[in-house]
């Protein structure tokens, strides 16, 4: 659903963009092909590791270390999970919800899910290129912190 | 030589799966699949955001985007940021060549972190995602406790930040959003 609305947007931008003025429509097109070009080596060595971490983690280990006894070692393995590991939202949703009803607690299913999105320890590297090392750190701590505080608002409100 | 040089990290992983092909056939064929399925769903989204940036980077003069996100753009600018995260697509490596282009045009620096957090929390597609599948209660503490942290989070990163972290940064930015 998501894709057809990118891509609506951009091919309407696009014929406004080539109605107006072909030349520079040209120009963006070979701008858009050449940082394409230049990311791509990282994108692709980033998808292939997360495929290659994916595998290894076994989804019954995940299961298990959730129950609602688990506490805050739940919690604290839920978000270092979440922050190394990286699931596209349609495995993820569906994995928390089918969690929570197979006993798992709110707030470790919140800190897995906060922090596989939020944090990138696998991306890091890519991160790093563009804001170097410090401030990529620095905003990941700062995801973390928000998936913690998501964690802690869940436990006490639900 | 460029070939290997440029894409040494493809190379570097392709042979991290293929011994893990060769010790554990098994969980190399899983992450096999994996991959392959994650470079599908990547790749729908890819030529669409690139070609956005590209249309930014023409389009859009450094004027017009340091009136809408720049240093005085104030509660607008950070709103701007917040919407732009919102209607992105794709996982959080996606934002990084947009925050390039934010960067480049001269969008603030606590913004485009802000617009970095509300990517990775408020997306909107995921935010109906969410809705279906954890409930109202759920998706609202996330949302709300997310706007705050990195709301708070991105002017303190900015503010803490030393002059030679923003000059690098910037520099980056305009190598890397070509």
């Amino acid at each position: 659903m998501s894709s057809e609305v990118l891509y609506g947007i951009t091919f309407v931008l696009l014929a406004m963009s080539f109605i107006k003025d072909r030349g520079k429509t040209k120009k963006a097109l070979k701008k858009a092909y050449k940082s394409l070009l230049k990311n791509l080596s990282m994108l692709v060595s980033i998808m292939v590791i997360m495929g290659i971490v994916l595998s290894i983690i076994d989804s019954n280990y995940i299961s298990m270390i959730f129950g609602k006894e688990s506490g805050i070692y739940g919690i604290l393995l839920g978000l270092g999970l979440g922050s190394v590991s990286f699931m596209p939202s349609f495995i993820a949703f569906p994995l928390g919800a089918s969690l929570l009803e197979n006993g798992a607690g709110y707030p470790q299913v919140a800190g897995f899910i906060s922090s596989l999105m939020a944090v990138g320890f696998i991306s890091l590297s890519m991160e790093a290129k563009y804001f170097g090392m410090k401030t990529a750190v620095t905003r990941n701590s700062l995801a973390l912190v928000a998936s913690i505080s998501f964690v802690f608002v869940v436990w006490r409100f639900m | 030589m460029n070939i290997i040089k440029n894409y040494k990290w493809v190379w570097f992983s392709l042979v991290l799966l293929i011994i893990l092909l060769i010790l554990k056939p098994a969980k190399g064929i899983l992450a096999t699949q994996i991959t392959v399925q994650n470079l599908k769903s990547v790749a729908l989204i890819l030529p669409p955001i690139f070609v956005l940036i590209g249309l930014m980077d023409t389009w859009v003069p450094r004027e017009v985007m340091i009136r809408f996100m720049g240093e005085k753009s104030g509660l607008f600018g950070a709103l701007i940021a917040l919407f732009l995260g919102a209607m992105g697509a794709g996982p959080l490596y996606v934002a990084f060549p947009v925050a390039a282009i934010l960067v480049k045009k001269g969008a603030r620096l606590a913004y485009v972190f802000l617009f970095l957090g509300a990517w990775v929390s408020i997306k909107l597609p995921i935010f109906m995602y969410e809705l279906a599948s954890f409930g109202a209660k759920f998706t609202f503490l996330h949302v709300f406790s997310s706007l705050i942290v990195f709301g708070i989070g991105s002017l303190l990163m900015e503010k803490l930040m030393s002059k030679e972290n923003v000059a690098l940064i910037i520099e980056r930015a305009d190598k890397l959003s070509a």
